[in-house]
């Protein structure tokens, strides 16, 4: 597609409203209080409705202030429900933020003829409209909502450099912050007026669904990459951005993808099934918490697994008055636990780093394969003596935890029982344990 | 904490709340069937927004309460189908509203209906392909049905297998399924084929022109609810109080969640588009909310949930048909969060009155304990005379109010409450020179306080290695509390130290409490 100015206020707009949510959208996820940002965007309705009654017009500033007033009221009755008629906090949410919704829904059905609010606009937002709406500041014309939405992602990042520190332990430790004198209570309701200010402010722009989308997504998204909060936060703007732009580029390509030619849908919408998208991929494939990184993981825990009792069985083998007329191949099939494909790809690669030689299913230990191999059996077979030894636990009963110990003990845990030891020679069945090998 | 009934009770409560049910369907059905074809005039194409308000048929020329009457009775063929047809609503989700509440999944009603969204748009667009008709009603709700379970299905999965918890879990199926179904939606708009115009009901509902269609599927769909909730109440009942002791007793924890949420996802589905996303949770929500105050019975509390969700439809939907512009939808929300004000004020079992007058009842026991025990201290001697002989107590027992005054951190005029008091139920009797004593009755209650209060003591100097001088402050909380049967345990515990029935000493030198202060005052360096 090709990209005109307007195109480029769309994007900016709403990458600037992205920007801002998700930023506040950090502390909210982290704070376990992500449906707040929903309660709040719902519930800021009345008071809209109630600022326009009061002072009679439409500017933003009187609908900053409404709006303010009734994000931290909400935020308030919630958790004063929850606390003084012990109610779950979801249930609190619940009924404050469907209640003053409908409040709101009567008061402006009841004024339609004197306000121009549309509750649909509300939900849907009209990204598409935002570069018809113009200003002119020093000459160069910018659309309005560009100059609020700018504004309020500075006051955010004003507010959040400002109260870094405070915001930091007030969001993980409010006990803590309290003790440190620093009020957590203040600095919640401080996050919650934020909160209901740059909905308001999003809200003709970009529509609310895409503020709760933006407020809790990208957040989501970059707590599964990251845990340093800087970091957090710095993630989260990006995504919201990038969600911003593709889903711009989404709303005029995607609908072609399905046969719809010439059909451009909304932005909004796409910008939120884009920041679902990124979601969808950071729980795959986050390096440190993605399923699909957790899983490489696992499997590759139990690939060294197979390929030490590989080592250890042909080492066993090679051991004097154990020699077995069988191919090594027929006794890695019978004795090693973990599937053919498991047992193929660690001969393979033991192979491979010439930690054993052989074909035809004949295979012997190098001597690098047997020093590690060494260094399995002797952590299998201390962990037996000591187990019989120290903790008295019966010999038949030591070669199944030994089994599992021998692949987690470190070099250094296992010269420290072998010095515990008082007879270090033979283990309770009476096999040698190999010497510390080099 | 809630008590779970008999099997008997819930029976009945059951098969009542199903009675009404097809009582209420089957009137409708009854009455509406002469002017059927009235309601085949009212197209969904009638709806809009601004249109979410209705008037009686007939308004004109007739006084305020032929008009109120007309609709409480459900004269109006339009009122009446809107009015049962939210009442069963109201019933319905009241009932699985009260299983989700205690399984605290309030919040999954949001997501879910917003997830539906996605599932009405791409129904639509697959009918428009394959039957050049996409708003047929059934192959919508199927749409909504499965994107529904499968948001609830995204959620339960981000929360079982990422680190995100269920809030920001929900938060994002929410917005994405909803942005999703956005886009979808526009997309729909632009085809040109201009029947796209119902589906917008779905988010904001259409009380006012609800059809009898919709009133039926509306009644058979909460009557189904019900009857399933009845039919599996334990095993609903099992999984909301313990999942973990009802998994070990071999109950399918996981399939029962399953069939819970299932129900809830069908009732939010069918409700939607009659009436819009926030009413439905609304539905969901509060009325057991509410109901929560009135009772600790899970029986009565998805009874009542019922009968809120049920009143508040018709309250809402009555007085939406009774004044011009009110929406239908935000009206029914208004009533149920005013009942829920109300219950939550007045509530007999949690309500904030009924635990401030439990409070306070408690706590003037407790300072009533306090004066009758300072009471028996200060004339010790004589009362213990009193009690070996069981006799009524001598006049040299009186105590001047300057002395009780001093006993406790007390002020004169809660004193003198207190005193009023007690003197009113016959504990205290006053002379007339202003001094006080306890009668015979009195006295009986205060050696129990008393008793309790020094067994209390005792224990902790034996048993616990506390320093005589620190135990009264720990035994002056405790002996308000003590059961008889812990009591029964400290005597068996004590039984040398304190025999049985008779007074123990105080096991410290009994001051008052200037003097007690006076001597913290002066220790407290040394500490």
């Amino acid at each position: 597609m090709e990209w005109s100015v307007s195109d480029i206020w769309i994007v900016l707009a709403g990458s600037l409203s992205a920007a801002s949510c998700a930023l506040l959208g950090c502390y909210l996820v982290l704070k376990k209080m992500s449906m707040m940002g929903d309660a709040i965007s719902h519930a800021v309705l009345p008071g809209l409705a109630v600022a326009f009654l009061v002072a009679g017009t439409r500017d933003s500033f009187t609908m900053f202030v409404g709006a303010a007033i009734a994000g931290v009221f909400t935020a308030a009755v919630t958790q004063w429900i929850h606390s003084f008629g012990k109610v779950d906090e979801g249930s609190s949410m619940g009924v404050v933020f469907t209640t003053l919704f409908a409040i709101g829904l009567i008061l402006i059905v009841r004024a339609a003829d004197s306000v121009d609010l549309d509750p649909g606009c509300v939900l849907y937002g009209t990204i598409e409209l935002v570069p018809l709406d113009i200003r002119s500041i020093f000459g160069v014309n910018i659309p309005a909502a560009v100059i609020k939405l700018s504004a309020v992602l500075l006051i955010n990042i004003a507010f959040i450099l400002i109260f870094y520190k405070e915001l930091k332990i007030s969001t993980f430790d409010p006990a803590l912050s309290t003790t440190l004198g620093i009020n957590a209570r203040l600095m919640h309701y401080l996050l919650m007026t934020l909160v209901a200010m740059t909905t308001v402010a999003s809200f003709e722009s970009v529509g609310s669904i895409l503020v709760v989308a933006m407020l809790i997504v990208p957040a989501a998204t970059a707590h599964l990459i990251t845990d340093r909060l800087s970091v957090l936060l710095l993630l989260s703007g990006v995504f919201a951005v990038a969600s911003s732009f593709l889903g711009h580029l989404a709303a005029v390509v995607a609908p072609t993808w399905f046969g719809f030619d010439g059909v451009s849908t909304s932005t909004a919408g796409m910008m939120a099934v884009v920041s679902g998208c990124f979601f969808l991929v950071a729980v795959l494939v986050s390096p440190r918490y993605g399923v699909i990184s957790r899983m490489i993981h696992q499997l590759s825990l139990s690939l060294r697994i197979v390929r030490e009792d590989v080592l250890g069985l042909l080492y066993r083998v090679e051991e004097p008055g154990r020699a077995d007329p069988r191919k090594a191949s027929t006794l890695l099939r019978e004795v090693v636990q973990g599937g053919a494909i498991k047992r193929w790809l660690a001969v393979r690669s033991l192979r491979k780093a010439g930690k054993i030689v052989g074909q035809n299913g004949n295979y012997q230990l190098t001597p690098s394969g047997r020093g590690e191999a060494i260094d399995l059996i002797r952590s299998h077979r201390l962990w037996e003596s000591y187990l019989a030894e120290k903790l008295s636990v019966s010999p038949d009963s030591v070669h199944e935890p030994a089994e599992r110990m021998e692949h987690f003990l470190t070099e250094e845990l296992r010269e420290h029982i072998a010095a515990d030891m008082e007879q270090e020679a033979r283990d309770p069945h009476g096999k040698e344990i190999p010497s510390r090998h080099r | 904490m809630m008590r779970i009934s008999t099997h008997r009770n819930v029976a009945w409560w059951g098969v009542a709340v199903a009675f009404v049910m097809v009582a209420l369907s089957v009137g409708s059905g009854v009455f509406a069937a002469d002017i059927q074809s009235h309601a085949a005039a009212l197209t969904i194409e009638n709806t809009v927004l601004s249109a979410a308000q209705f008037k009686t048929a007939t308004t004109n020329g007739e006084s305020f309460t032929t008009q109120l009457w007309r609709t409480i009775f459900l004269r109006d063929y339009n009122t009446r189908v809107v009015v049962l047809g939210t009442m069963l609503l109201g019933i319905g989700s009241g009932v699985i509203g009260s299983f989700l509440l205690l399984r605290k999944r309030a919040l999954m009603g949001d997501a879910l209906s917003h997830a539906t969204l996605p599932g009405i748009a791409i129904a639509f667009i697959m009918m428009e392909w394959f039957f050049e008709d996409g708003k047929s009603l059934p192959g919508l709700l199927v749409g909504a049905f499965v994107f529904g379970t499968l948001g609830i299905v995204c959620v339960v999965l981000i929360r079982n297998f990422t680190r995100i918890k269920e809030d920001a879990a929900l938060g994002i199926v929410l917005s994405v399924f909803f942005g999703l179904g956005v886009a979808i939606m526009g997309v729909i708009q632009s085809m040109g084929t201009g029947h796209a115009a119902g589906l917008e009901s779905f988010i904001y509902g259409k009380t006012a022109s609800m059809l009898f269609s919709d009133a039926v599927l509306i009644a058979s769909v909460a009557g189904f609810v019900a009857l399933l909730c009845i039919l599996l109440y334990k095993e609903f009942t099992l999984v909301c109080f313990d999942a973990q002791f009802a998994g070990s007793l071999g109950w399918p924890v996981i399939s029962l969640d399953i069939a819970m949420m299932a129900l809830a996802i069908v009732i939010t589905v069918v409700g939607l588009q009659a009436v819009g996303l926030i009413l439905m949770l609304a539905f969901l929500v509060i009325p057991p909310a509410a109901a929560r105050f009135w009772t600790n019975d899970l029986s009565r509390l998805v009874v009542f949930s019922a009968a809120i969700g049920a009143i508040s439809g018709f309250v809402g939907a009555a007085m939406s048909a009774l004044v011009p512009r009110l929406p239908a939808g935000a009206i029914i929300v208004v009533v149920a969060s005013l009942f829920f004000l109300i219950s939550m004020i007045f509530g007999r079992r949690r309500g904030v009155l009924a635990r401030l007058v439990q409070h306070w009842q408690l706590s003037r026991k407790v300072a009533e304990q306090n004066l009758l025990r300072a009471l028996f201290e200060l004339g010790e001697p004589t009362y213990a005379h009193a009690l070996e002989k069981r006799e009524v107590p001598a006049g040299d027992a009186d105590v001047p109010f300057r002395a009780l005054l001093d006993r406790r951190v007390w002020s004169s005029q809660h004193l003198m409450s207190l005193v009023e008091s007690a003197k009113r139920k016959g504990l205290v009797r006053a002379t007339p020179d202003d001094r006080y004593a306890l009668t015979r009755q009195g006295l009986d209650e205060a050696v129990q306080v008393v008793r309790n209060h020094r067994l209390w003591e005792l224990y902790l100097i034996t048993h616990a290695d506390v320093a005589a001088g620190q135990v009264d402050r720990a035994a002056d909380r405790i002996e308000h509390v003590l059961g008889a049967s812990m009591v029964c345990e400290l005597e068996s515990l004590l039984s040398e130290k304190a025999p049985h029935l008779t007074m123990p000493a105080s096991p410290h030198v009994l001051v008052r409490s200037r003097q007690l202060s006076d001597a913290h005052k002066s220790t407290g360096d040394s500490c």
